[in-house]
């Protein structure tokens, strides 16, 4: 339905479940997809999966040097960039009372802070060719909240505030910044769930089902697109209706 | 170096979509030409690639003005 043809993606986290179906939505809809994470073999794979042309960029998002130099690699692989799509991120739960500055540091600095070196270095191309989208993976949670993820919260909440300074400050160059928030999705993060914390989740999700990627993805698909050139510092919420904001 | 002025004035003219002539070395970006604060760090930019130099964030704030782009240029260019 929307044609990204000709178009070039950066993927982070592209090797997990949501991360990979970004990946595929994007191929599917035409394209080039670079896809970076930190485990090469499941990267591989997901590129041998693709129907269309990719690459794999590995990357260590605890390291701003490495983050730094991902776009730049990225480009050399697949071409200026089009599209980036923040999608990397990790937990360390825990009560804040017992939370450890580590735990903090690590998530915030991964979720929250290679989403703002990402964008930074995605910039200047963008601005130049005055196109852009720019889509940040946050979550229900860094609106809503939950107990035992304050550090999770906190970065997703984080990049949604990012995410509504940047898109004024370049929406002038057409450079679209948004986010998509996931409510519970099938995946590595929520298959640790006790089957009764599932059961209770279920309550509260109208649509009566976690949701899978590709909900996910299709929505990265229209923001990425032409047809959303006029949305911005938005939050897309996919979340089958558990939280209604 | 002569032609550092012009080099300038080229850019300044398709980044900020004025005419030549008010393209003088007294001109202030933002208060003549017409530019915002986005636009100075595109100028920046697009000085930086056609020189081939990079300059510093602390010397960019004290650009305002095409004759303060044309000497740091200057000043950068050897």
């Amino acid at each position: 339905m929307f044609d990204l043809t000709g178009r070039t993606a950066l993927v982070t986290g592209a090797s997990g479940g949501i991360g990979s179906a970004i990946a595929k939505a994007l191929s599917e809809a035409g394209a080039k997809v670079a896809l970076s994470g930190t485990r090469e073999g499941v990267l591989e794979e997901v590129k041998a999966s693709l129907p269309g042309e990719a690459a794999v960029v590995t990357a260590n998002l605890g390291d701003a040097e490495s983050v730094d130099g991902l776009v730049g690699r990225a480009e050399e692989a697949i071409g200026p960039l089009d599209i980036l799509v923040a999608n990397a991120g990790i937990t360390r739960d825990g009560l804040l009372m017992r939370m450890k500055d580590e735990d903090w540091n690590d998530v915030l600095n991964i979720n929250l802070g290679s989403y703002y070196r990402l964008t930074k270095s995605a910039m200047r191309g963008m601005m130049k060719r005055r196109h852009g989208r720019i889509v940040g993976i946050t979550s229900v949670v860094g609106v809503m909240g939950n107990p035992g993820q304050a550090n999770y919260c906190a970065s997703k909440a984080g990049m949604i505030g990012f995410t509504k300074s940047v898109a004024q400050e370049v929406g002038s160059r057409g450079i679209t910044v948004n986010c998509v928030a996931p409510g519970f999705i099938e995946s590595p993060m929520t298959d640790v769930l006790p089957e009764a914390q599932k059961e209770a989740l279920l309550g509260q999700i109208p649509a009566g089902k976690l949701g899978q990627g590709s909900d996910i993805a299709s929505a990265v698909v229209y923001l990425s697109s032409n047809e959303a050139a006029y949305v911005t510092g938005q939050t897309l919420h996919v979340n089958g209706g558990m939280a209604m904001i | 170096m002569s032609d550092v002025f012009e080099r300038v004035k080229k850019i300044v003219v398709e980044n900020l979509d004025v005419e030549g002539d008010k393209v003088v070395e007294t001109a202030s970006f933002i208060d003549d030409l017409g530019a915002d604060s986005l636009d100075l760090v595109e100028l920046v930019m697009a000085f930086e690639e056609e020189f081939n130099i990079e300059i510093p964030d602390d010397v960019q704030e004290n650009i305002r003005t095409v004759g303060d782009a044309v000497t740091h240029i200057k000043a950068h260019v050897s």
